[in-house]
Order: structure tokens, then sequence, then C-alpha cells
């Protein structure tokens, strides 16, 4: 079965002033964004507030969540303590209806009424005990190892490909990836979906996966450029787009099957590592074919840059 | 014609046989038990303390699997949770105080399974919960600490700058100060001089004066007192990590409550007792110097009348427990090391703590073995544990602290920075010692005020859901590669079926904790696997295109495609390897899960694959392939 025409030849790099230009206002968009609107970060960034519920009864955890959903607290850590009457609950103060004062100052005894009145909405024998402020799980270091973290992957990307190809990969491959990984936030801070741990991962997963895309496609390239006799850049690129263009597709389809069965069916542990996924993939799938190689056009590749560096031959020097 | 080599299907076979052995042991789910243990002073676990805790069970009637000593403790496992919990209800009221009675998943996995070092994957809080602690820091005690700290110090510079004074005492009432008393009112200028100049942390002020006693208060700084009661808690969550870490348990959360609580929660751990042991642990050494031997006549004679020199402390020696007198100076506390390490002594064969100081305690050591070589030098153990009492009909829980000497030598030869403390009682006894010190010392001391078992903090109904999602989202994976590559297609699919197993067999192996989040890893992970098939599969039709034969098709495709996907594999290696460098534990695991997962999928996708195609096509004529 094949779906796409394998004699496909659509003129990619003749649309490159467009995507080009929609590639860097989606850049500048997502920064304005993510300063201005920014992310929105879960409890495990953010802190918060932890209860103890007391029930005269056993109480199921999922009847806990819904109630909390129900009275608009959502996202909260359910957990059951020892036996089936008592359960933990951590939540976000910003969750809380009228949990803060005027001045922003949270009041642990409004939270716990407030709280309290929701929980006796379903389950009147709800008691409050232990309020309590929390400190977020990963605190300022997290934010300075991603830093870290990214820096790592972008020299070791760059110094791989540089080796192994040529500086003008390397620029271009890093390039595009702070684009996915830019846009990527920019579209979560516009949906404002909640930013937790499992995000982050999600987040750096989907540089791993946007480098194989562009990989496979500068890996075409060079093979192409090699087997050229007369390798006009512009034409080179093109044919390696439509070459691996099937590839890039049903590998982005394979992947995103998988993430779609967690988005729609996996449940809400799932979800947001799921959709930033999905997100990735799309964005990832799009430069690969629009975006990264229109960058190696404009840094000038050309055949001679990739040419294997063959020894001199001794005995052709010889000879007069 | 077969161009695969005999001995690369020989791997592949072992390969696969490694992946499914190691990988089963997740197959067995862990049952229910308790775990009891007897406390230092209550007669140990034996076949007496096995009887009493059957009968209760049989009295109350309660399902119980089996009930055996296990080496120093006793271990009762049960069919289910909620009997669990009843059951360890009963046991702890039929035992008493002396015996710990704690929650303990025991591993159901095969003994020849385990023999061979299979287990199965330890699971994350989110997916079966685990122990709970909520720990009561006592900021109380770091400013009692810094107090007497100044009183010393205080001290110290007055001789310094010769500044005679008549005494430097805290008060006993906490955050009044220091009162510093001179003899007269010169002396009492230079010596507040003196003190604000060197300690800036410090205010200053003159008391009230009676006859020739001229008092100077000195008082911590309010805002030094806050920096102190604040730091002592990030101090004592660093150390929790520390230690935590050395447990080797992956993924914990460690959490500050409120202002002065820390939430501690543990997944999958084995022996609930050892961890509460060594978090709550507050042990360290103190070195100081002697007087006289263990035992001698001065030693025996302030034991026996109470009277014991104004500048020393009498203490008993561990094991021989002679009273022996030591001085009240300390020269070096376990705060100022920064390594240490435990093994044998090769002289005596006794258990032995290497320790490293730095810089500060490394010069105090070295200026006091400079002067007292020859003289006593005593090591003493001091360790503080909570004791619940009942005052007023209410359970207090009192700290309680025990100092002894586990070691009183003379100074052979000067030394400084790197030394070695003999003297303790076992190996693991060094080596938990060993792990405290290196884990930092606790900036106050840390009383569990709360402790239990926690449930999942997910829910079943999501976690059905998501391993639901997961199979769905595989079944779905593998019935398109079939259908879009037909033969191939297929052959990818059982690479990918190794792939999971492999990759699970591994996980096991090393003991990655298995969270939600790493379930997603890992189908991401296989997601992606399949990747380098549509790699090899694209490239098999685009050289049938060209007119090649179906075997040389096959080899070509394996050949090009193969400097691609190494390319593909490595640059997403390294942003794997980069997750893995973040501090966080749930980022850490997933890192590592796709790490894992590149590296099988490398075998599985490529050399896997290779051996099956080759077994399917290797000895017939071919006219077409079904790619």
């Amino acid at each position: 079965m094949e779906i796409f025409n394998h004699d496909s030849n659509i003129h990619f790099l003749g649309m490159r002033k467009y995507t080009i230009a929609i590639a860097i206002f989606l850049m500048v968009s997502s920064i304005a964004l993510i300063a201005t609107k920014g992310l929105n970060y879960g409890l495990d960034f953010t802190g918060g507030v932890s209860v103890v519920a007391d029930y005269a009864d056993s109480v199921e955890i999922s009847g806990v969540r819904s109630a909390l959903e129900k009275g608009g607290i959502h996202n909260a850590m359910v957990q059951s303590l020892g036996g089936t009457r008592e359960v933990s609950i951590r939540m976000q103060t910003k969750d809380i209806p009228g949990a803060a004062d005027v001045g922003g100052k949270v009041n642990l005894e409004r939270v716990a009424a407030n709280v309290a009145k929701i929980l006796q909405a379903s389950r009147p024998d709800a008691k409050l005990k232990n309020p309590d402020f929390i400190s977020a799980e990963v605190g300022a270091e997290l934010r300075s190892d991603g830093t870290v973290a990214a820096v790592f992957v972008i020299l070791g990307i760059m110094a791989y490909l540089w080796i192994r190809f040529e500086r003008r990969f390397a620029i271009a491959a890093v390039a595009t990836e702070v684009h996915d990984v830019l846009v990527t936030l920019g579209i979560l801070a516009l949906v404002q979906r909640e930013f937790d741990m499992t995000v982050l991962a999600s987040v750096l997963a989907v540089i791993g996966y946007s480098i194989n895309d562009k990989v496979v496609v500068f890996d075409r390239i060079r093979e192409l450029f090699r087997l050229a006799r007369k390798a006009e850049p512009e034409e080179i690129l093109n044919r390696s787009i439509n070459n691996t263009l099937s590839r890039t597709i049903i590998t982005s389809l394979f992947t995103a099957i998988t993430m779609g069965a967690l988005y729609f069916f996996g449940g809400p542990a799932v979800h947001g590592f799921a959709v930033t996924m999905l997100i990735g993939i799309v964005v990832g799938t799009l430069s690969s074919i629009f975006v990264a190689s229109p960058i190696l056009l404009w840094l000038g590749v050309s055949k001679k840059d990739l040419m294997p560096v063959t020894k001199e031959n001794p005995e052709l020097a010889r000879r007069p | 014609m077969s161009d695969f080599p005999r001995w690369k299907y020989a791997l592949v076979a072992l390969v696969m046989l490694f992946g499914v052995i190691y990988a089963l042991p997740n197959a067995f789910v862990p049952l229910p038990a308790v775990q009891v243990t007897a406390n230092r002073d209550a007669p140990p676990i034996d076949q007496s303390v096995q009887q009493k805790a059957m009968a209760a069970l049989a009295e109350k009637h309660i399902a119980v699997n089996n009930v055996v000593v296990e080496g120093d403790h006793l271990l009762a496992t049960f069919p289910n949770s909620d009997v669990q919990k009843s059951g360890a209800d009963v046991i702890k009221s039929a035992l008493g105080d002396g015996y710990t009675v704690a929650f303990k998943l025991q591993s159901n996995v095969p003994a020849w399974l385990r023999a061979i070092g299979a287990r199965s994957m330890p699971l994350g809080l989110d997916l079966q919960g685990g122990v709970h602690f909520l720990m009561q820091v006592d900021q109380n005690d770091a400013i009692d600490k810094q107090e007497n700290s100044y009183a010393d110090d205080i001290r110290t510079l007055l001789r310094q700058k010769n500044i005679r004074y008549e005494s430097v005492t805290r008060n006993t009432v906490r955050e009044q100060g220091i009162a510093v008393v001179l003899r007269s009112a010169a002396d009492r200028s230079t010596a507040a001089d003196a003190i604000a100049n060197e300690y800036t942390d410090l205010n200053v002020a003159n008391g009230a004066n009676t006859g020739d006693r001229f008092v100077l208060n000195v008082v911590i700084k309010p805002e030094k007192l806050r920096d102190l009661s604040r730091s002592a808690i990030t101090q004592n969550l660093g150390t929790l990590r520390n230690r935590i870490n050395a447990l080797g348990v992956s993924e914990p959360l460690i959490q500050q409550q409120g202002e002065s609580r820390i939430v501690v929660e543990l997944a999958g751990v084995q022996d609930p007792t050892e961890a509460k042991k060594l978090i709550g642990a507050v042990a360290t050494l103190q070195y100081r110097p002697g007087i006289g031997q263990a035992g001698d006549a001065r030693a025996q004679e302030a034991a026996r009348t109470g009277s014991i020199p104004p500048d020393a402390n009498l203490y008993r020696m561990r094991g021989s427990n002679l009273p022996v007198l030591v001085s009240k100076q300390i020269i070096v506390t376990g705060n100022q090391l920064v390594d240490a390490s435990s093994g044998i002594d090769q002289q005596s064969g006794t258990p032995k703590v290497d320790v490293t100081l730095n810089a500060a305690g490394a010069k105090k050591m070295g200026d006091f073995t400079n002067a007292n070589v020859g003289k006593p030098m005593a090591v003493v153990y001091v360790e503080q544990v909570y004791e619940t009492k009942i005052v007023d009909g209410k359970e207090v829980r009192v700290p309680k602290i025990t100092e002894t000497v586990i070691n009183d030598a003379s100074i052979a030869s000067p030394f400084s920075r790197q030394f070695q403390t003999t003297g303790l009682g076992s190996p693991k006894e060094a080596s938990d010692l060993a792990l405290l010190l290196k884990g930092g010392a606790l900036a106050a001391p840390m009383d569990i005020v709360a402790e239990g078992v926690i449930g999942a903090s997910l829910g079943q109904d999501n976690i059905d859901k998501g391993f639901k999602a997961v199979m769905l989202g595989l079944a779905l994976v593998l019935l398109a590669a079939a259908v879009y590559y037909k033969l191939f297609g297929l052959v990818a699919d059982i690479a990918l079926f190794f792939n999971l197993v492999i990759l699970l067999a591994v996980m096991s192996l090393i003991g990655v904790t298995l969270t939600m989040p790493g379930v997603a890893g890992i189908v991401l992970t296989l997601g992606m696997a399949i990747d380098a098939n549509v790699l090899i599969c694209e490239r098999i039709r685009e050289e049938l295109r060209n007119g090649s034969t179906p075997h040389a098709s096959i080899r070509a495709g394996y050949e090009k495609a193969w400097s691609t996907i190494l390319d593909a594999n490595v640059t997403h290696l390294i942003a794997a390897l980069a997750l893995t460098t973040m501090g966080s534990g749930a980022i850490k695991g997933f890192g590592v899960t796709l790490m894992i997962g590149i590296l099988t999928s490398l075998f599985t996708s490529v050399t896997l694959t290779h051996a099956f195609t080759a077994l399917i096509h290797g000895h017939r004529k071919l006219k077409t392939l079904s790619v």
C-alpha cells in the first residue's frame, strides 16, 4: 500500500520566502505569548495548599476528585491516607474560589472553609483538618537545570552534526530546533494548558523527536550531493525533501497514532504529555519540510563541502 | 543465498531470550505484607514472636497467607491490601511497643528468577503509593546551637584580645542572648567594640551594673534569627534529599509544608523501618580532648560521687561501659567534614569510618594534634532519638540525646585533613554513620510527627485508563505497519514487540521506577522506534522501483538506511542524555527510559528485523517482495 506518489516533486523551496516568514512570525508571536500570558505552571512548580479531609464513612478517591471538579478545583492531587476514610488533597491556591484576600494573600482558614463547603456539597460527612501551605516540589534549581540541559543538547547536537555533516547543517538544525520548541511552548501559553513536570518532559522529548526528523532529510541531502554530477543546491534540497516526504509523514503518523490514543483515552494523567507531544509532532514535521532546508540553502550549502575528504594519491603526484 | 552471518542469528536469539527472562518478573504482582522488626532493647524476633502473631491473627479471623521469620525480622503476607491494614493493627497490639510494625510489598518473583538478578520494576507514587512521613523541624535547636557557638566564640575572642572577663553565659531563655560579665567599664567598652566588629550579626548593649560586675548583653539580630530558622529548613531539605538518594529510592517527594514541617513520600520502599531510621536520624561525631584514660581512678571517682570537673563531661565507653571523662571543648564536629566512607581497619580488623575534613576543620584538628601528641583524644558518638512519653494523659514525643564515647586513644602523631575513626560496633553501623555524615548534618533535629501508607496518587480508574490507552495505541501502530508495509510490516511488528520486552527487561534490571509519565515515555519510544523500519522499508521500495532484484534491494535497503538511522538515533540520544542530567527524578526517569529505548530500538529495528527478513527470504528465489 502506498499513500504518497513516489515521484512527487513539489517545489517546496519555491515557497521559502513565505514559509520562513511564517516561521519567523510564529516564533515572534510565541515569544510574545510566553512573555505576556506566560505558562500556566502546575502544582509541581508553584506549590499550594494541602488539606486532609476526614469522612465518617469510607469514600472513593474518584468521588472526592469529581466533587472538587464540580466545585471548580481542577488538577488537585487526591491520595488516600492509610485507610479509606481519610484523604489528602493538594491543590494550587489560584484554583480555589475565593481563597485570596484583596491584597493577594491567601487565608488558610478561608481556604479550608471553601474546600469544606465544596466537599460537603456531595458528602455532608466530610470534615477538613490541617490546612497548610506546601512548597513547590521542584524549585528554581529545576529551571536552571532545564537551561543547562537545553544548552547541553544544542552544543551536543551541533558538535555531532558539524563532525558528521558540515557546519551549515549544524546551524540549520539548531535554528529549526529552537523554532520548534518556542512554537510548542507558545501554543501551550496560548491555550493556557497546565504546565507541569510531565509537560516539561514532553517538551524536552519534542527536541529529540524533531532533530530525528531533520537529520533524515539532511542525510538524504548529503547523499544526493555526493551522487549528483551537476549539483544545483536548490534542486538537490528539493529532491531530498520529496524523496523523504513519504517517510517523514508516515513516521509522524505512526507516532501521532500512539499519542492520539493517549490523548483521547488515556485519562488526565497523560493528557498533558500527549497533547504537548502532538503539538510537537505537527510543528516538527512541518519545520522539517518547510523551514530547515531553506535555512540550509541560505547558508550556502554546496557539493564541494560534502565530498568525502580523499587522500591524495602519492602515486599520482609522482607521475610527471 | 543469505548474507546474514550465523553468529548474528545466535546473538539475536540470545538477546530475545534475555529480554523475555528479565522482563518476566514484572508479570508477578507483589504481595501486600507486614514486616515486624525488634527495637534495640526488645527481645529479638524468634519462633515465640511468630506464634504470638499467628495466634492473634487467628483469633481475629484475619486471612493470612504466610507468617515467617526471615533473618532479624518477621514477615506476614496477606491476600490483599485491606486485610494487610487490619492485620498490621492486630499484630501491633499483640506484640506491644518493643516492635516496629511496618507495611511492605513482598516480591512474589520465583526464587530461580531472583537468583539470576531478575526483579520487577518498582512502581512510582502515582501508580502504587508508598509511605508518607510528616516531620516537624525543631528550629529552636538551631537557634540554641547558634547561641552556644556565639558564646564559645566570644570567650575565644576576649581571650585573644586579652580582655579579662568574669563570665560569658547564655541566658537560659531562648533568644534572650548571652550575658558577658566584665570587671571594669573600660573593659566593657573595648569588649563591646571587639564583639560588634567581629560579629556583625549580633546586637551589643550595656546591661545593669552591680558593684564591680559590668554586664554586656549580646543578642542575635532578629533578621539573623529569621534567617536561621529559614535556613534550618532549607538545609534539612537538602540533607534529606541526599540521604534519600543514598537509599536508592527514585522519584521521592520531598516538600516543605507550612513554616516548619517537611513532607517525605517514598515509593516502592522495600524496608520502611530502615528508611525511617535514616531519614529521621540525627547522629554525628564530635572530636574532643580526653581527660585521662577510660576507667581510670579519676573517672571511676567521678562516676561514683557524681562530682564531675566543671570543664568536663562524664560519658560511658561503647562496649566496655567504663566511665570516661571528656573535655567540654569540641575540636571538630561532623558538620565540618566533606567526605566519609566506611571500611574495615586493616590492622585491627574492626569497622572504621574514614573521614575527610574541610579546610577550617583540618586547621583546627592540625593545631590541636600538633600541640597534644601523646595526650588522649576522645570520639563522641552523639545520637538523638525521639521517645513517646505519656504526660498528663497525652502522648508527647520528647527528644533524648545519647552520647557515648566510641574511641579514646592517645594521639600518636599529628594529623589534620584525613584520618580514620574506629570503635564502631559493626560494619553496618559504620556504613550507616558514614552515610549520615556524608549526607550532611541536619541543621536542626526533626521528629516524625505522622507516618502512614498512602494510596496511589492517580486513582485506579486513571491507571486503568492509561494502560488501556497504551495498549490501544500500540495495537493501532502494529496494525498500521502491517497494512502499509505488509510482510515487512509484520516483521517490524515482531521487532516492536521485542523492543518493548527488552526495554522492560533493561529497565527492571537497573531498577527504574515506573510512573505514568514513564509509561507514556515507553509508548513514545515505541512509536518512534518504528521510524527505523519505515526508513528501511521506504529504501527497499525505492530500490525495487529503480529496478534492483529483490535480494539486492533488501541488502541495499538495509545498507543505505543504516547511516541515516545511526545519525538520527545518535542525535536523538544526545537529546535524551540531556534529560537525564536534570535534577528532578521524574524527568530523569523519563530520560533514562528514552535512552534505553533508543539503544534497544537500534538493535531490534535493524539487527532483529534483518535476521527475520533473512530467515524468510534468504533461501528462496524471489520475484517480488511484500513490502
